[in-house]
């Protein structure tokens, strides 16, 4: 049984701390996690925004959001590469075939996915907000500030969708990583590699550390910001 | 919190790197997935202090990324592709290094009778007549280009619902071919390291055609200033040396001989 094979392979690479599995999986976090902060940074208040103002192209702009939530990741690594290859208009930064240019993919693939879901929660919440905040002669920054701390739990699972979307990406890093051995590789690029060569046991193995890590991030996201507790829905 | 992670992970990255000089070389994937680029890339570290970061892809791509200046030199097999890429002005000269072998692979039980074909061209005309599935990789990689070119010497041209283009590496088209019990042509190095075999044998190979020569090309400094052309003949260097050459020779999976190194 080649399920099999991968869990018992995956209990393997587990409990003897394959050195090699240990540096994948934590450029897999650094990579998926700084895109993260990154997009995060950029896409709750732009979702915050995009509730509270009217303004003329706000239905095309959410439209055009919601439509690239389904941005195919290797159009993504694609264009990202044209940009940044030596002969493209950012080819001095040589930033090509870096952690670096696999961050800038993801934060491009996750940032419509965050924003779209931030949106549509804070909507809701700006519906109850809207005649209190009016009436107390708010600025619109002000607006902003109280939708995002008080609809922090949602914009949790924003964040963490677009966490699981980076996470499980290979189309894109691929391309833009090059999968390099010690200096590109995550999980993901090295299931592809295994699954090549035929080691299906090992590439399953390897997806079974990667599932494990994404819920032991997102448990441990719930934990810190103490949400899904008794009394704290 | 998460900044701390992120703190500490980040460290950890950077103080790995930054000390060795490293170079960025586009491989095939036939190169790596025979696994003689980890024989070779420690001792290359080892031995010249450089740390060789391999671009596995297929010759088309290691071509592309070579005439874009996105790496330093490139390790390919396809004579045709590789001089127009020195025609281009894209690299500087092209360097032999070793060649291996190609090979049939089909099912076992042989449907279409390849073990008794006189020339690599015989075996495809006996696929083509007994209209036997095959898998092409059908990725403009050197072994696509080397398929099609004994395609047009035994002047068929291979269409039709047995013929599969998978669009794919070397890899991935084995899977294919393995989950089809079709008929495929890989080099000898992928086939033997290769974990999926399924119901899959050599079926032929020997015909002198099937011999794979491999080139190192450093990319073009005068096109691409940026490129660091003292590695990349401090590694050319390397490859031709005796010690490379014992290294290659003497690579063995399951006591096969892979590469024969012919550099002069």
């Amino acid at each position: 049984m080649e399920i099999w094979a991968g869990i018992t392979e995956a209990f393997w690479l587990l409990i003897t701390l394959d050195a090699d599995l240990v540096e994948i999986t934590l450029r897999s976090l650094y990579v998926t996690l700084t895109a993260l902060l990154i997009a995060s940074a950029i896409a709750l208040p732009l979702g915050a925004l995009l509730a509270v103002r009217r303004f003329r192209a706000r239905r095309l702009t959410i439209a055009v959001l919601n439509a690239l939530m389904g941005l195919p990741p290797v159009v993504v690594g694609l264009i990202v590469y044209v940009m940044l290859s030596r002969s493209g208009p950012f080819g001095v930064l040589g930033l090509l075939f870096t952690p670096t240019a696999m961050i800038i993919a993801q934060v491009i693939i996750i940032v419509p996915l965050i924003v779209s879901i931030a949106h549509q929660a804070l909507r809701e919440l700006w519906s109850d907000y809207h005649d209190l905040l009016i009436s107390m002669n708010t600025t619109q920054t002000q607006r902003i500030q109280a939708l995002l701390w008080d609809g922090r739990r949602a914009l949790l699972t924003a964040s963490l969708a677009g966490f699981g979307r980076a996470i499980g990406e290979v189309g894109a890093i691929m391309v833009v990583g090059g999968n390099i051995d010690h200096h590109t590789r995550v999980l993901t690029t090295a299931i592809a590699l295994e699954t090549g060569k035929g080691e299906f046991a090992l590439a399953l193995g390897l997806g079974f550390v990667l599932i494990a890590m994404a819920i032991a991030v997102n448990l441990a996201i719930h934990v810190i910001s103490r949400t899904e507790r008794g009394g704290r829905w | 919190m998460k900044m701390t992670i992120l703190a500490a992970i980040t460290s950890t990255l950077l103080t790995g790197v930054a000390v060795a000089q490293e170079m960025k070389l586009a491989v095939t994937t036939s190169f790596h997935n025979s696994g003689l680029s980890d024989i070779l890339l420690p001792h290359i570290k080892e031995d010249t202090g450089i740390e060789v970061q391999l671009l596995v892809v297929g010759t088309g791509q290691a071509i592309k990324l070579g005439e874009a200046g996105d790496v330093d030199a490139i390790l390919v097999h396809s004579r045709k592709a590789e001089d127009a890429f020195l025609a281009g002005g894209s690299g500087t000269h092209r360097r032999e290094v070793m060649y291996n072998d190609f090979v049939f692979i089909g099912p076992s039980d042989d449907g279409a009778n390849l073990a008794d074909a006189s020339s690599a061209a015989d075996a495809l005309k006996r696929i083509a007549e007994s209209a036997a599935p095959f898998v092409s990789r059908g990725d403009d990689s050197g072994t696509h280009k080397k398929e099609l070119s004994l395609w047009a010497a035994a002047e068929v041209t291979p269409e039709g619902a047995w013929y599969n283009a998978v669009g794919a590496g070397m890899g991935a088209a084995l899977n294919t071919a393995a989950g089809l019990n079709a008929y495929i042509m890989a080099d000898r190095a992928s086939w033997l390291n290769f974990g999926n075999k399924g119901d899959l044998a050599l079926v032929y190979a020997g015909d002198p055609v099937l011999f794979n020569q491999y080139a190192f090309l450093p990319v073009n400094p005068d096109k691409h200033p940026h490129v660091k052309s003292e590695l990349a003949t401090q590694l050319e260097a390397w490859l031709v040396s005796d010690a490379a050459k014992s290294l290659i020779n003497n690579y063995k999976i399951k006591g096969e001989t892979l590469f024969v190194f012919n550099a002069e």
